[in-house]
């Protein structure tokens, strides 16, 4: 293998990005634009969510209880409403996610003694919110009902001391409860594959498809100089992206950074690694530059985006998915991204994580390599 | 005219159907993509892994306990001695909630002091931390409330029965088991449709150019009129296709209700794949190789969708971002989707969905086409 080659190969493909003005742009832009839009439209802390209320009693009491959902931060009252297919309606269109119906015998059922029942429709397409919302108001609830139980015992010559347990919830790691916080380590996973996979397997199959990497095999350049040789630009545009999400993330939305920017670095280089090879492979095997994106995109972005707990919690899914997640390395590339940039644990944690993705990036290297002297011969 | 159309779509259909791997394309992906979404896609949690330090030891602090134990949200997996082992616990990720009570507890319910719970829970993944802490409330809550009931009991049991209390009846309409997955099934029908058309639609255009024979087909007398439909009709046939097939996986496989009308849910397909067309049409516009095309797709795709509140509430962006998410054609799709699918609403409610559609469709297709024209000429 010759270095002078192998770097001749990288300056061809650097002169193919550069000149293209487009895929320049991605390698810049597209980190940020990843990074904005899950850092500012993913937000899944629901507050102030409109409700409809129809208060069919009208009363002195029912207008405390609807007081204290409107002072509620989760609630906004937005409409009252005098029909019940007001608030059906509401729920049907979209513009309320909850509906409150106070019955017409509130108050004469709280002065008279019994139970009483107050409806809560809810808008549960979004399970959720629903969820959410079904949670708060239930608090809204019990904290009424227990003060209308110990006044009314009161009144009745009953002195009762009320009943009160309060959870202080501490919530660790990530104090605020931040959505971006759990997002934005996440993004840089869905940076480096498109990098790693998306646009190398592009290139290459592009290669392919108009018959110029026959005219470079037919040069003296060996076939390990080659991949090398084009994959190498690409290794230093994704670790630059790294390096520029790393700073959006802390600098403009201020996600807490723990741990070391040399194990950040070294695992990203591994995962680099392993998507540069993965893309790198789709192209060999794929013979259009439509295959090898779409296929790119079926075993690189996907999983990245669906089974890596970017998003959505592994230990949530079915069990024989949790072990599908286990062969797609993402998985452990953003459990270390996650426990890096807001746990900060140290090395002998993280290595039940940088373990599988080093025996991944060595097993894709290697697989890479073979089929693309395979396909020379 | 007729005659040239015909040729030119019989040459289309070949182009597309002829080659294995495209076949391939057009039908597994989707499928693959449509099961992986519907079983990782969730945010419900159940058994979240829980570790308890009870230092209080009485029948109260017992009695909480096993509140969570019974509950399907919770997995309590030990009874702790030390609070040290908690931070230890949480710190490696093997417990998400540790729960604490101090010595103490019992006694301050009694004295109708407010006996407080400390909770620690690992906020990594924000959404299950919220709604975790959302169910901890309430089962705190449920717990103050029977033991108040309880005291009540024991001092006046013959007041009880008269005693007036308040409950909500909830009613989580549309999706009464709150279940991920009917929300998201929906929209990945939605999400994957843009994916596929809005790839195939600018490749083809540009395949054509980027191995010259757009020119081509340009000295035939086909007119422009004919070679934009000659190219769009066929994708949107298979666009019909291909919604028809996730559709119906969906639906057979996933067991999600379909409770409005076929016809309403084809308008907004056909409206939507309209829409789909322009945006493929005009990203070939203004692509001159494949690679350009991916990655000015990707730049439309991932904010169209992300902006769609395909799985992040709407209402939950900043205000100027939610103004911008009426400009994703999937925004309107998606209520189509939700509205037929979970809701069983018809036209008279989601017209306006139809109408943004057609007046999106249409005017991305004129520009597409005006470019397309100048580009031609």
């Amino acid at each position: 293998m010759s270095l002078t080659r192998l770097l001749a190969v990288a300056k061809k493909e650097v002169l193919h990005i550069l000149r293209d003005s487009r895929s320049l742009s991605i390698v810049i832009i597209m980190p940020v634009t990843l990074m904005l839009l899950f850092g500012y439209g993913v937000n899944l802390d629901l507050k102030g969510l409109p409700v409809y209320v129809y208060d069919q009693d009208g009363s002195q009491q029912s207008q405390d209880l609807l007081k204290r959902f409107q002072s509620n931060e989760y609630f906004h009252i937005v409409r009252a409403v005098d029909r019940y297919s007001g608030v059906t309606r509401a729920l049907d269109d979209g513009d309320a996610k909850m509906g409150i119906v106070i019955p017409w015998n509130f108050s004469q059922r709280l002065s008279e003694g019994g139970p009483v029942e107050v409806q809560a429709l809810v808008d549960a397409t979004d399970d959720n919110t629903a969820n959410l919302l079904i949670g708060y108001a239930q608090g809204v609830m019990q904290g009424y009902s227990s003060g209308i139980e110990i006044d009314w015992l009161r009144k009745h010559g009953q002195s009762i001391q009320p009943v009160s347990v309060s959870v202080q919830t501490r919530t660790w790691y990530n104090e605020n409860l931040d959505s971006s916080a759990f997002i934005i380590p996440g993004v840089l996973a869905l940076v480096m594959s498109v990098i790693g996979a998306f646009l190398t397997s592009l290139t290459i199959a592009r290669e392919w498809e108009r018959g110029s990497m026959e005219q470079l095999i037919s040069t003296p350049v060996t076939a390990m100089e080659i991949m090398l040789g084009k994959l190498l630009p690409y290794f230093v545009i994704g670790m630059f992206d790294v390096a520029v999400c790393a700073l959006i993330a802390i600098g403009w939305f201020h996600v807490p950074f723990r741990g070391s920017f040399l194990t950040l670095a070294g695992s990203s280089a591994l995962f680099m690694i392993v998507v540069l090879a993965l893309g790198f492979f789709v192209s060999v095997i794929a013979k259009s530059q439509l295959a090898a994106s779409q296929i790119a995109l079926l075993i690189t972005f996907l999983p990245a985006f669906l089974l890596s707990g970017f998003l959505f919690a592994i230990e949530q899914m079915p069990v024989a998915l949790q072990w599908i997640t286990r062969i797609f390395p993402a998985r452990y590339y953003v459990s270390l991204l996650k426990q890096i940039f807001l746990k900060g644990s140290p090395a002998a944690m993280l290595a039940a994580d940088l373990l599988p993705l080093t025996a991944f990036a060595l097993l894709l290297a290697l697989v890479a390599t073979r089929s693309f002297h395979k396909r020379l011969e | 005219m007729l005659g040239r159309l015909k040729q030119m779509l019989i040459k289309e259909f070949i182009q597309v159907l002829r080659d294995k791997r495209t076949r391939f394309i057009l039908i597994v992906p989707p499928i693959v993509q449509m099961l992986v979404f519907g079983y990782a896609a969730t945010f419900e949690i159940h058994n979240v892994s829980t570790v308890v330090l009870d230092q209080d030891h009485s029948q109260e602090s017992r009695d909480l306990v096993s509140r969570f134990t019974s509950s399907p949200y919770f997995n309590v997996q030990r009874q702790l001695t030390d609070s040290r082992q908690i931070r230890d616990l949480i710190d490696r990720g093997d417990a998400t909630v540790g729960l604490e009570i101090d010595a103490g507890f019992a006694q301050k319910l009694r004295k109708g002091e407010t006996a407080p719970v400390q909770v620690i829970v690992d906020a990594t993944n924000s959404n299950t931390a919220l709604i975790a802490s959302a169910y901890i409330t309430q089962i705190a809550l449920g717990f103050a409330q029977s033991y108040q009931t309880d005291r009540i009991n024991r001092i006046a049991p013959q007041m009880i029965e008269q005693m007036p209390s308040v409950s909500l009846e909830q009613r989580p309409w549309y999706n009464p088991n709150l279940s991920s997955r009917w929300f998201f099934v929906p929209g990945v029908i939605g999400s994957l449709t843009t994916i596929l058309v809005i790839t195939l639609t600018s490749f083809a255009v540009v395949r054509e150019r980027e191995i010259g024979t757009l020119e081509q087909i340009m000295v035939t007398p086909i007119r422009p009129v004919e070679f934009i439909l000659g190219k769009t009709l066929p994708f949107f046939l298979i666009g019909l296709f291909d919604v028809s097939l996730i559709a119906l996986v969906g639906t057979l496989w996933f067991q999600v209700p379909f409770r409005g009308h076929i016809y309403v849910l084809f308008t907004g397909a056909v409206l939507f794949l309209i829409c789909m067309l322009g945006v493929g049409l005009l990203i070939s516009t203004v692509s001159s190789t494949q690679q350009q095309a991916m990655v000015t797709a990707f730049f439309f795709i991932m904010p169209a969708i992300t902006f769609s509140g395909f799985g992040f509430p709407i209402a939950t962006m900043p205000q100027w971002l939610q103004y911008c998410t009426y400009l994703s054609p999937l925004r309107y799709f998606l209520v189509v989707l939700r509205g037929t699918y979970l809701k069983g609403v018809g036209m008279d409610i989601l017209w306006p969905q139809m109408a943004a559609m057609a007046g999106l469709g249409l005017s991305l297709l004129t520009i597409a086409v005006l470019r397309f024209h100048k580009a031609l000429d």
